[in-house]
């Protein structure tokens, strides 16, 4: 065997989710093409648009930022053998109790607010979690379905709260009053070119090295992943199960909950209806393609951000291509790492002389 | 008549309306996930189907080439579908989220592309849609009591995919119960090693079951742009399908409960708009946006076990591995 084929061998976790990427990305080219716009050309303005300068690339790392949080909402359940669709009602919830710290904290605490609101936003993810996971554990809910449910539930909560109860005085449109500009995440705009960039950036790196850590080195990252991995043999291990479930779907729900740190105190400064913006759902297609590790969904979360600035790019300087491309891209991404993931593999392992796993 | 038995009579009508769309992608949801496959990607389906009817309704000028087109996508969204859960065994619930992602996705795209509109379809004239159908009798029954306008208000005055929606229940019902398709139908969502024992291929089977999803879906997303709306707009299902989900579980994956299921939504939708301001005996002034969240509320107390268990099809969301 050649030291060539052996190299790829090794690569091969990194390989497969490239190569169903690529697909991806050419059938989407197809979709550009079909519009009557250049996918080469598209594809320079996308780049351009999401790397050009500083300030696109502050938006960039802005997008990237909520795609790590609720890439790891959905990854580290999934470490569980949990799927978790509720990412965009736990931010939802992670939005309203931060929004309620700022606005009615923030004018006694001032900046001591803001660890307040952010351990806030991270209790309202975990606790719209804890329901489904509860109702898992003891009653065997399906939790994809229970998760979706939350996310209906979330939003006719909110919006019933933006227009009866938090809407500003004199206001028409359902968002709340401006937070006090001391409760405003500390922005980072300045360092690449004025952005929305703000620490909560910082934060989200640090919750994926903490994730890995978690997830590869502690006791109870590893009962998680033995839970998931065989829940039989786990409990026959001594382990409980349906702790390890409830912990990794409300760890999710928390990290979930922080998308709104970002959305809300660092960038919109205000709850508004409908902040989560499809996040929670392409969270899953970042997992997917960050194959569940920490790494790989902070470089998956970089692409969906670039893609994010660079479709807003994107759209207006190619007007015949939405912005609507982006989440085409996103779900052939989802179809083709997570659906059709074996479409390839197989091949693959032949092509290396391995073994095709059964 | 009383101004409350008018308002009760248009509630009725409006939740017949709304019902429709819902029936028709549960009945879809129905043969999936009898027949061993979850299917959460129903909206992706409805939402492809709205799209491809307004669109070829809106260049053919013809509804039936509307209906043709809606049909024909939700089937290909199904077959696609099929390939990766059935064939490439993958996650069944990660391919209904790729589809549902990729059609919010391209049907804006294509209509932008097509249509020189931000992600709609030009609004379609009445001979493109699918009209108002008066039920024979209608009129001349009017005048019986309590029969008359029920029949004539209620019942009559929609359009022919609500009717089909409302003859496709005992029809599947009894396809489900009576014919040797649905009886292995059923089969291969509880135990696909018998079909296949039995010499009956599980992937077919579960392909057919997809296709009938997937004409079911198109039905429904046709309803939503072509016969109910004038034309596709961004989102239009907005969560119908997941609802449609919910209903499915609601009724227990059987046809007349899960129909019943959906009118319980569609009334609880209908009456929600008529219901601001309204104090109700006893709960005074309930807010509108939280009786929309009722039916989601409903769900979780079934699937809790509260309103009596569910149980689902056995096999449902684990891929089959052929022995032969």
């Amino acid at each position: 065997m050649t030291a060539g084929v052996l190299l790829l061998r090794r690569a091969e976790p990194a390989l497969i989710p490239l190569i169903n990427l690529t697909a991806a990305l050419i059938l989407s080219a197809l979709v550009v093409l079909a519009t009557g716009a250049d996918p080469i050309e598209a594809m320079i303005v996308l780049a351009r648009g999401a790397a050009g300068d500083g300030a696109s690339l502050g938006y960039t790392l802005y997008y990237t930022t909520n795609f790590i949080l609720a890439g790891l909402a959905v990854a580290l359940p999934f470490h569980a053998g949990i799927f978790n669709i509720g990412g965009e009602g736990q931010a939802y919830m992670g939005g309203l109790l931060a929004s309620l710290v700022c606005l009615f904290a923030g004018p006694a605490l001032g900046w001591a607010a803001i660890p307040l609101a952010v351990l806030a936003a991270a209790a309202g993810g975990a606790l719209w979690a804890l329901a489904p996971a509860w109702l898992f554990v003891t009653r065997g809910s399906h939790v994809v379905i229970t998760t979706i449910m939350f996310n209906f539930i979330a939003s006719a909560v909110m919006t019933f709260l933006l227009i009866n109860v938090l809407i500003a005085p004199g206001q028409n449109s359902p968002e709340s009053a401006a937070f006090p500009a001391a409760t405003w995440m500390p922005s980072l705009g300045s360092l690449l070119g004025p952005s929305p960039l703000n620490l909560s950036f910082p934060l989200a790196l640090l919750l994926a090295l903490a994730a890995w850590v978690f997830l590869r080195w502690s006791r109870r990252g590893f009962e998680l992943r033995a839970a998931g991995a065989n829940p039989e043999a786990a409990r026959a291990a001594g382990i409980s199960v349906g702790f390890a479930t409830v912990l990794a779907l409300v760890l999710g729900g928390a990290l979930a909950g922080l998308v709104a740190v970002n959305e809300l105190m660092g960038a919109q400064h205000r709850l508004l209806l409908d902040f989560p913006a499809g996040y929670g759902f392409m969270g899953i297609a970042v997992a997917l393609m960050g194959r569940n590790h920490p790494l790989g969904i902070c470089l998956a979360a970089l692409f969906f951000g670039a893609l994010y600035q660079g479709g807003t790019e994107l759209s207006f300087d190619m007007p015949q291509v939405t912005r609507d491309i982006v989440v085409v891209i996103e779900g052939l991404a989802v179809l083709f790492c997570g659906a059709l993931e074996n479409l390839f593999r197989s091949r693959i392992a032949r092509w290396l002389g391995r073994q095709v796993p059964a | 008549m009383s101004d409350t038995g008018a308002e009760l009579l248009s509630i009725l009508a409006a939740t017949l309306r709304l019902a429709a769309p819902l029936v028709l992608a549960a009945l879809g949801g129905l043969f999936c996930e009898r027949s061993g496959i979850i299917d959460i990607g129903l909206e992706g389906k409805m939402l492809g189907a709205a799209f491809a009817a307004a669109a070829a309704a809106a260049a053919t000028g013809s509804a039936w080439a509307g209906l043709g087109a809606g049909v024909g996508v939700a089937v290909m969204l199904a077959l696609i579908h099929a390939f990766a859960a059935v064939t490439q065994r993958g996650d069944q619930v990660v391919t209904g989220m790729a589809l549902n992602i990729l059609v919010a996705g391209l049907a804006p795209v294509l209509a932008t592309s097509w249509f020189h509109l931000d992600g709609t379809t030009p609004a379609l004239a009445p001979t493109a849609r699918f009209a108002s159908l008066a039920l024979p009798g209608a009129s001349a029954l009017a005048s019986v009591p309590l029969f008359g306008p029920l029949y004539g208000r209620v019942v009559s005055g929609h359009n022919g995919i609500l009717y089909v929606a409302a003859l496709a229940v005992p029809a599947i019902a009894l396809v489900l119960r009576r014919t040797r398709f649905g009886l292995r139908l059923r089969a291969v969502g509880e135990n696909p090693d018998a079909v296949e024992t039995a010499g009956v291929s599980v992937a077919w089977l579960r392909y057919r079951a997809l296709m009938l999803t997937g004409v079911l879906c198109g039905l429904a997303g046709a309803y939503l742009s072509i016969a109910a709306g004038a034309g596709f707009s961004r989102n239009m299902t907005a969560g119908r399908g997941y609802l449609a989900l919910a209903a499915l579980i609601f009724g227990r994956w059987r046809p007349l409960p899960v129909a019943l299921a959906c009118l319980l939504f569609a009334f609880a939708d209908a009456a929600q708009t008529r219901l601001q301001g309204v104090a109700l005996p006893l709960l005074g002034v309930v807010p509108v946006e939280l009786v929309s969240a009722i039916p989601y509320a409903l769900t979780v107390l079934l699937l809790a076990g509260f309103v009596g268990a569910a149980r689902a099809p056995r096999a449902l969301g684990i891929p089959y591995r052929s022995r032969g």
